[in-house]
């Protein structure tokens, strides 16, 4: 098991047009089904609300890191943060990774969420940091054992 | 936060994936993982772990729900529970699918 997502889509769309589906915030909204306040804007917090009939309740907010034109879109968030009751502000945000690639067809798109262990680079154990290797053996060994 | 659907919410894997993030624990783990139920002085043989340290890092891992201990005699004896490790992976697995379904929409609103 990683502690991380990782995805990978050929989109038969130019990057320019990928770029703005991602970064403008009209465009992102239509697609991920949420209401911006306003234009994403590095090292700034976007907030909104989520427009996913049902869950129209739900507030949308997220720290734009990287917009790096046309290749790197960042954001930290609070993943899955669905319950209104309970506060994820004092959790440590997990950070989404959007990165471009032109190719014959279109764009390659890349998603990446890491951060699911929760720790701030500085508490990282030191065997994680220095061992990654091993760690990832010790994981797919549990993994083994828990789908055996 | 995509489309949410709430069957698939599961708690906040991190005190899970933070006690699985040290080597010394995921050595316990793994030693533990055949099943088999093991003490302290158990767990510490062969290896240059003081029982301090074992018992400080078995506390973690039982506070992320990974490792259960029942008293027997003298001694406790700690097992390895898988459970967390399944949830983390279904919370997983719930984001994953999350995402899966907001890269169908954007590729809908780029490829129109």
């Amino acid at each position: 098991m990683s502690n991380r997502i990782e995805k990978t889509i050929e989109l038969n769309a130019p990057v320019e047009k990928v770029w703005r589906a991602l970064t403008d915030h009209n465009e992102f909204g239509e697609w991920f089904r949420v209401k911006l306040d306003g234009p994403f804007v590095p090292g700034e917090v976007s907030t909104g609300h989520i427009t996913y009939p049902g869950y129209e309740h739900l507030k949308w907010e997220a720290r734009i890191r990287q917009m790096e034109m046309p290749r790197l879109f960042s954001f930290t968030w609070h993943p899955y943060a669905i319950d209104p009751a309970v506060d994820y502000s004092k959790e440590t945000p997990t950070l989404v990774e959007f990165r471009l690639e032109p190719t014959p067809k279109g764009t390659r798109l890349v998603l990446v969420e890491s951060g699911f262990d929760a720790l701030p680079g500085n508490r990282m154990p030191e065997a994680m940091r220095k061992n990654d290797g091993g760690w990832t053996e010790q994981m797919k060994n549990i993994q083994a054992h828990v789908e055996r | 936060m995509l489309s949410v659907r709430p069957q698939a919410r599961v708690a906040n894997p991190a005190p899970v994936f933070a006690a699985l993030g040290d080597r010394t624990r995921l050595s316990l783990l793994a030693k533990l993982s055949d099943g088999q139920t093991r003490s302290i002085a158990g767990l510490a043989a062969n290896t240059k772990l003081t029982r301090q340290a074992i018992t400080k890092h078995l506390r973690v891992l039982e506070n992320a729900g990974l490792v259960t201990s029942a008293r027997v005699g003298r001694e406790s004896q700690f097992a390895f529970r898988p459970d967390p490790i399944v949830e983390a992976r279904s919370y997983l697995d719930g984001v994953s699918a999350q995402w899966d379904e907001a890269l169908s929409r954007l590729r809908s609103f780029v490829e129109r």
